[in-house]
């Protein structure tokens, strides 16, 4: 089924400055992986190296953070639209 | 290259001695010129939602707190141009927890803030290999 991913301003570099792409995926994770496939240079951004979401990146469905639905198994309907949030985190070193 | 209008150089510093000995955290708003210099002309303050005791080496601006910016952003006919927060006691130098935790394209701005007054304030954006940051020339 065909669902909407909506991509925050800044990282409409990679997606030829789209802010929709349609994508095909029963799931949130297969829509998101789709989207991974179509631009491939957003790929480091959205996962670590073991193929896992980046901690810091969150997939809303409508207002609900998949966090609390089903995770990356969250089931998609057709004309779902998902949007691509991170959560902005940083700081000093440590002074130890 | 970054232009931190004076009020929003002003409104940072103010934050980061505020919040002082923590670390302040903030989104900032404006254009971007068809050179691809950007002008920061509003922020909008964000509560760090870190541990209360983290929060003296740590930030976080949540998702919800993103999402609403976005909107407010759309809202105003600017965009969000990437992040502020301070670093007190210690340089305006990005550390690696915020290369870890850091997304391309937006600039991060950084105040150091010693003994509770306000010094270097310095931007960065990383490079897309996530390797490191760069520091952005500022007008």
């Amino acid at each position: 089924m065909s669902v909407t991913i909506q991509i925050p301003t800044a990282l409409r570099v990679f997606t030829d400055r789209r802010a929709d792409v349609l994508v095909e995926g029963t799931t949130a994770g297969e829509a998101i992986s789709a989207f991974a496939d179509l631009y491939p240079d957003i790929r480091t951004h959205l996962y670590e190296d073991s193929g896992a979401l980046r901690s810091f990146i969150n997939v809303y469905l409508g207002d609900a953070n998949i966090k609390n639905l089903s995770g990356l198994d969250t089931k998609l309907k057709d004309g779902d639209t998902l949007m691509l949030v991170p959560a902005i985190a940083g700081g000093a070193e440590s002074s130890e | 290259m970054i232009f931190l209008d004076d009020a929003v150089n002003r409104a940072i510093r103010n934050e980061a001695e505020a919040s002082y000995p923590n670390e302040c955290c903030g989104i900032l708003l404006g254009t971007v010129d068809p050179d691809g210099a950007r002008s920061v002309t509003e922020i909008i303050e964000i509560d760090n939602t870190s541990d209360a005791d983290e929060q003296y080496h740590r930030f976080t601006i949540g998702p919800d707190d993103f999402m609403r910016a976005e909107i407010e952003a759309r809202r105003r006919g600017v965009d969000v141009l990437g992040f502020y927060h301070s670093h007190p006691d210690h340089p305006a130098m990005p550390s690696d927890y915020d290369l870890k935790h850091a997304m391309p394209c937006y600039s991060y701005v950084i105040v150091a803030v010693e003994s509770g007054k306000s010094a270097a304030l310095t931007s960065w954006e990383m490079t897309p290999d996530r390797a490191r940051f760069i520091q952005e020339l500022q007008r």
